[in-house]
């Protein structure tokens, strides 16, 4: 048994400032793939931002915000194969739109419309799952199953840093650790979960902390470094696709945003430390960084935003002119084989 | 329906060597069925059920896993994903309360969230009831709370060779099913078991025996105290087994309650909610002209399931199935 090191105290970090801190690189990475880093990048900021339109016109229901968390979702999403799988949290609804899937889909779930329904494995992303780190396990027990299977593919679970404190997580952490699963536990910590600030959640120093009791390594990245969060991911990647077993990423951001759109942060949350850093937010950063480097301009980031709108545009309409749910769907799909009676009510 | 096929092979077994059989069996036909539990490898499980499948199938298909009951049963949401088929042991019936967050939230739901288009094939077995002398938390009938539960099917087996065919039957579902098994007759109830293939379709109750003027409604351990009692009256009893809560077999239900015209249901689990309130209330809306009195209710108690010393005045016995039995049939 090797022991395992203590949890990184420092958040790795690829992109600098453009002053003090220099940029680094990622081994690996060409320019089209920093490039379509971006643009999914894009893509998901564009979505996000036009759900709270289409929630405050009524077009959809409440809805989760992920302003800003797009870099960890986009540069752990590209570090993944495609046939490895996801297991998003309501934070990551439209991590489907990053492996082809259509925004009419997601927005379709968010209006409670069955058409917002997909078959996980077509995507390799399985269902949006409300409770708080109950899908930890299921992305454990999907890679423990394919590395029984001998197949390569590895499972990505993304939760946020109140998940930590929920049993479901421990136990699919320690799962996956003792099974030496080929899984990633990304930790989206974002500081808040609703109201309730890190403090009050651990007395942990650090959330990677944690790995260390599960003995498996505890790596701390800046969430709002899309790079770095890349990095750190592929990094776990080729450890669990080495057979070496499970990786904690924590990806410290900080949440921006209300939670969802039926939240008013006003009473809990620092309005001066949101709108400092909100000058310093992710896709800002990676804007800057792709300037310094001489591969974006004005005009490649008004084609990449015109692209994500016409998408979004298409979705909406799409999932606008889709005929209301059929109300047999209610008695539909629970079972293979329905229970008699199952229509008495 | 019969579960005896006449002609075959068949084996004296006890209900837990019923239930390894049916195991062993499963595994063979099928390489994507695991058995996932505490103990359930090296020790072969705490009452020996899953006893000789580690060293036949290999430690990858018989897993002895951490202890965490939400953590097994969520690990085989996504083993189905991967294409498994898990088996998953509850050690004990109160031991299985913290995979109830998993199972209502979401091996009940899994398949409905995909448009049905994935499917969840899950078993959960675990022993359950009382009457054997064990600590607290040992000995209590949660079935209400799995019958509760959408998108899941719920058995009982009483009897060896129902316990082979039921877990088989479970096993080869494409709905998640979870299977309670006696374990007070895991080894005082022997019985010849067919060998090989056995099946026992959920959803089929099991006449005991025929009778006329009354009927004794049963599942688990308590199908043998409703035969004794049918034993020690006068009148002329039918006893049903279950076997399967949901889907429930209400055609063999009602036909018995019309022929009779009573019914004393048998629970051990606490009476409010129980599942015999669910058999009441069938008889209320669908045999209310059949029936010669009330649906009588011979349950355990609203209170935590007593410890060993004093178990004996919580559990229903032969007497009290038989004085309901006798007022009801004054009535």
């Amino acid at each position: 048994v090797t022991q395992v090191a203590p949890a990184e105290p420092d958040l790795r970090r690829v992109i600098g400032d453009g002053e003090s801190v220099p940029d680094g690189e990622v081994e690996g990475l060409a320019e089209a793939d920093l490039l379509e880093i971006y643009r999914s990048m894009v893509l998901l900021r564009t979505y996000d931002e036009r759900s709270v339109v289409y929630h405050r016109q009524g077009r959809i229901g409440t809805y989760a915000i992920f302003w800003g968390h797009e870099a960890i979702q986009a540069g752990s999403m590209h570090a993944l194969a495609e046939d490895d799988w996801v297991f998003p949290s309501y934070r990551e609804s439209a991590i489907g739109l990053l492996r082809g899937m259509l925004p009419e889909t997601v927005l379709a779930w968010w209006r409670g419309h069955p058409a917002g329904w997909w078959n996980p494995a077509e995507y390799r992303v399985a269902s949006i799952t409300v409770p708080i780190a109950t899908h930890v396990p299921h992305a454990v027990g999907l890679a423990w199953g394919k590395k029984l299977r001998g197949e390569p593919a590895c499972a990505l679970a993304y939760f946020g840093d109140g998940a930590t404190s929920e049993g479901a997580f421990h136990e699919g952490a320690n799962f996956a650790a003792v099974m030496k699963a080929p899984a990633i536990l990304l930790c989206n910590n974002n500081g808040w979960a609703i109201s309730t600030p890190l403090a009050a959640q651990t007395a942990a120093e650090t959330l990677a902390d944690k790995a260390v009791g599960y003995g498996i390594p505890g790596v701390r990245v800046d969430g709002g470094d899309v790079l770095a969060v890349f990095e750190a991911t592929r990094d776990a990647v080729l450890r669990a696709r080495a057979g070496d077993g499970p990786t904690f990423i924590e990806a410290v951001t900080y949440r921006m945003a209300p939670h969802a759109t039926a939240d008013d942060p006003s009473a809990y949350i620092d309005a001066e430390r949101v709108e400092r850093e909100r000058e310093n937010e992710c896709l800002l950063r990676y804007e800057r960084y792709l300037r310094r480097l001489g591969l974006l301009d004005d005009a490649l980031v008004a084609e990449a935003r015109d692209e994500a709108l016409v998408a979004m545009r298409a979705g909406i309409q799409a999932a606008e002119a889709l005929p209301p749910p059929d109300p047999d769907l209610v008695f539909m799909h629970a079972y293979d084989e329905p229970p008699p009676g199952l229509r008495d009510g | 329906m019969t579960n005896r096929r006449r002609g075959f092979a068949m084996a004296s077994r006890t209900l837990v060597e019923a239930v390894n059989d049916a195991l062993r069996g499963e595994m063979e036909r099928d390489p994507d069925v695991m058995v996932i539990g505490e103990d359930v490898g090296r020790a072969g499980g705490v009452f020996r059920a899953t006893a000789g499948l580690r060293d036949r199938f290999g430690e990858d298909r018989c897993v002895d896993t951490p202890l965490a009951e939400a953590g097994i049963l969520g690990t085989a949401v996504g083993l189905c994903m991967a294409g498994w088929r898990p088996v998953c042991e509850m050690q004990y019936d109160a031991f299985s309360y913290p995979c109830l967050d998993q199972l209502i939230c979401h091996v009940g739901r899994y398949r409905w969230r995909t448009g049905g288009t994935m499917e969840f094939p899950i078993t959960v077995r675990m022993p359950y009831g009382g009457g054997v002398r064990a600590p607290e938390l040992h000995e209590d009938s949660p079935e209400t709370y799995y019958v509760h539960t959408p998108g899941v099917k719920v058995a009982i087996p009483s009897t060896p060779a129902d316990a082979k065919g039921i877990l088989a039957a479970a096993i080869r579902s494409a709905d998640p099913v979870v299977v309670l098994e006696p374990k007070l007759l895991y080894r005082t109830a022997r019985e010849e078991v067919p060998d090989g293939e056995h099946l026992v379709p959920l959803g089929e109750a099991r006449v005991v025996q025929e009778g006329d003027d009354l009927t004794l409604v049963a599942y688990g351990s308590m199908v043998e105290v409703a035969r004794k009692a049918a034993g020690e009256l006068e009148a002329s009893a039918e006893v049903i087994d279950l076997r399967t809560l949901k889907p429930l077999d209400e055609g063999t239900l009602l036909a018995s309650a019309a022929k009779t015209g009573r019914v004393v249901i048998v629970q051990e689990a606490p009476r409010v909610c129980g599942f015999g309130a669910e058999v009441a209330a069938v008889l209320a809306d669908k045999a209310i002209l059949d029936l010669k009195g009330p649906v009588k209710r011979v349950t355990g108690y609203d209170v935590p399931f007593p410890y060993w010393t004093i178990e004996d005045a919580y559990m229903p016995s032969v007497e009290r199935v038989v004085r309901a039995a006798r007022e009801l049939l004054e009535f």
